[in-house]
């Protein structure tokens, strides 16, 4: 095969020659976009985080000084990385077990599931905006429809969105809601490609379900499980728009997470070099959770061609 | 004995099944039924799930009232620009990084690869600073064109190579040898076949752009360019919100992604599954 395309190159050698500057200018847009709008911001951004950089006015460099700041000085920063860890580190398991469990559960062959399934990734097809809109509508402190249902009961509701102890909460399980069926289908799909075989071989021995799904399904699904975790690890550290319009970051900065923070420091304060250090800080978490995924892709993907 | 217990465990399914779908269900019925209501039978103790009287007047007023018909005709303009725009670049470069032979495509590979690890949410501080410095702001030139080629388009690059790796090469030896052009064999001979992955990735453009927020909210600033996301966060912020006009047009900024939703259902859940590719 090799000798053959070798022969063919020989043969054709102006055409491909040819090839070479199609090839080139037919790339060129993506390679163009990538050096300008991605990796000189980014080095830019790096510059930028040396600086006190303002909205308006000339920057002058500063060295490590807004890092400093940020880890010694700035009690929001911290507090927003706080934020970040409880966010991710609750929404994530909740999403990932919920989304095995939807997967399992619609994974059964009965009338109607394929119904079912719709409505569970109907929110991740919504507009996000419209989301936030439609709960802030529903959990209204006075208006809304959840503490008019249970006034009917007479239980005052809560503040949903302003009681500093409820707001985490319901920002994470509004953003599971959202986002819980983009996994669920991940699932199922890999669900799917589990051979039968094992699970008649399990029935035959006798298993119970709870047994076939900790020793057969959860083993098999392993894989997916990984890649999905950090996967949903990476989208809820970039979490924005719900916070934005549900709570504002508030109450006293209990949602503030920390591309809010990124926002709120470089587009309400102004603060651009400060801003991006925040940001370089969150790039280095980004970075090394993709090397993590690709170096499991890698093993992963090899271990199932093989 | 075993049969009844089939039974039970069946009806015990359906009735999880039943509590999943009415949580998943409710807020879309509510948006839906307060579009519906008058103002004044908003708030009404018990809750009515019915509208009762039915008024469209809402949706007249919504679009009567406020710049709602201009935000659609936006978000439409740059979402079909993105869509087009960006189905040609990836497919181009798909091709190239998948059929061609060129010095240094093993490196050049490299930059799709790369641009995964830069989301737009890290980089938008340095990119407001470039576009402002280039007088871009309030322009819509910053919401479309990092979508083409920038941290939004990277990953239609990945899914046509994909595709036109399963193309047998044969295909594109017959077209050279009847005189095509290596550009001629990419628009006449793969473009056309690549039906599939236009739709997957059309779809996944539409919906990213669309839905967009940070991008308009950093780069927007007169209300009669915003987007329909921006819009009505816009409408949200002004007190006295008018609950009723904005539920309206919530629903007209979600009915174009439900119906092309349930009109390509297998290949939109294929398009939003590969979201958490694109990080």
């Amino acid at each position: 095969m090799k000798i053959l395309l070798k022969s063919k190159q020989i043969k054709h050698s102006k055409l491909y020659k040819k090839d070479k500057w199609y090839a080139y200018a037919m790339i060129s847009p993506v390679v163009m976009g990538f050096c300008l709008m991605m990796l000189f911001p980014l080095l830019y951004e790096f510059y930028l985080s040396l600086t006190d950089a303002k909205l308006v006015g000339d920057a002058t460099f500063i060295g490590f000084q807004n890092y400093e700041t940020l880890f010694g000085n700035d009690a929001l920063f911290t507090k927003s990385i706080l934020n970040s860890l409880y966010f991710s580190g609750v929404l994530v398991p909740m999403n990932i077990s919920l989304a095995i469990l939807l997967a399992v559960l619609l994974n059964k062959k009965i009338r109607g599931i394929g119904i079912f399934r719709t409505l569970v990734f109907l929110p991740s097809i919504t507009p996000i905006v419209v989301w936030a809109l439609v709960w802030k509508f529903i959990l209204a402190t006075d208006v809304g429809v959840l503490n008019s249902f249970l006034k009917m009961f007479g239980v005052t509701g809560p503040a949903w969105l302003y009681n500093i102890h409820l707001t985490m909460p319901v920002l994470i399980v509004n953003t599971v809601l959202k986002g819980v069926g983009l996994n669920m289908v991940i699932f199922l799909g890999a669900l799917k490609s589990i051979p039968q075989i094992y699970y008649e071989a399990a029935k035959i021995d006798g298993a119970k379900s709870l047994k076939t799904f900790t020793k057969i399904t959860l083993p098999m699904l392993s894989p997916t499980i990984f890649m999905v975790t950090i996967m949903t690890i990476i989208g809820s550290l970039k979490i924005f728009t719900n916070v934005y319009m549900l709570t504002n970051g508030g109450p006293a900065n209990s949602t503030s997470l920390i591309v809010f923070y990124i926002y709120y420091k470089a587009f309400k304060e102004f603060k651009f070099g400060y801003a991006s250090a925040a940001a370089v800080i969150l790039f280095l978490a980004i970075l090394i959770l993709t090397l993590i995924q690709w170096s499991l892709r890698r093993r992963l993907v090899y271990a199932e061609s093989e | 004995m075993l049969k009844a217990n089939k039974i039970m465990r069946k009806v015990w399914v359906y009735i999880l099944l039943g509590i999943i779908a009415f949580i998943c269900l409710f807020p879309y019925v509510w948006l839906l039924s307060s579009s519906f209501k008058p103002e004044s039978k908003m708030f009404v103790i018990p809750p009515e799930l019915i509208p009762n009287p039915f008024t469209i007047q809402n949706y007249i007023d919504a679009f009567t009232l406020s710049p709602l018909l201009r935000w659609l005709m936006n978000t439409i303009y740059i979402t079909l620009i993105v869509v087009v725009g960006g189905s040609l670049v990836a497919s181009m470069a798909g091709f190239a990084y998948s059929k061609l032979r060129f010095p240094g495509s093993s490196v050049l590979f490299l930059i799709p690869l790369c641009a995964m690890m830069i989301p737009n949410e890290v980089i938008i501080i340095p990119l407001f600073q470039i576009w402002s410095k280039l007088h871009m702001i309030d322009q819509y030139l910053p919401l479309i064109l990092p979508n083409i080629i920038g941290a939004g388009g990277m990953f239609g690059v990945f899914l046509f190579r994909q595709f036109y790796l399963s193309i047998p090469n044969e295909l594109m030896e017959a077209a050279k040898i009847d005189g095509c052009t290596t550009f001629g064999i990419y628009f006449k001979v793969m473009l056309p076949i690549s039906q599939a992955p236009l739709a997957t990735l059309a779809i996944f453009n539409f919906m990213y752009t669309w839905n967009d927020f940070l991008d308009p909210l950093v780069y927007l600033n007169s209300p009669e360019k915003y987007t329909l996301s921006l819009g009505l966060s816009l409408y949200a912020d002004m007190s006295g919100v008018l609950w009723g006009q904005l539920m309206a047009a919530c629903v007209i900024a979600t009915l174009p992604l439900v119906i092309m939703f349930f009109a390509a259902q297998k290949r939109f859940i294929e398009s939003v599954a590969l979201t958490g590719m694109k990080t």
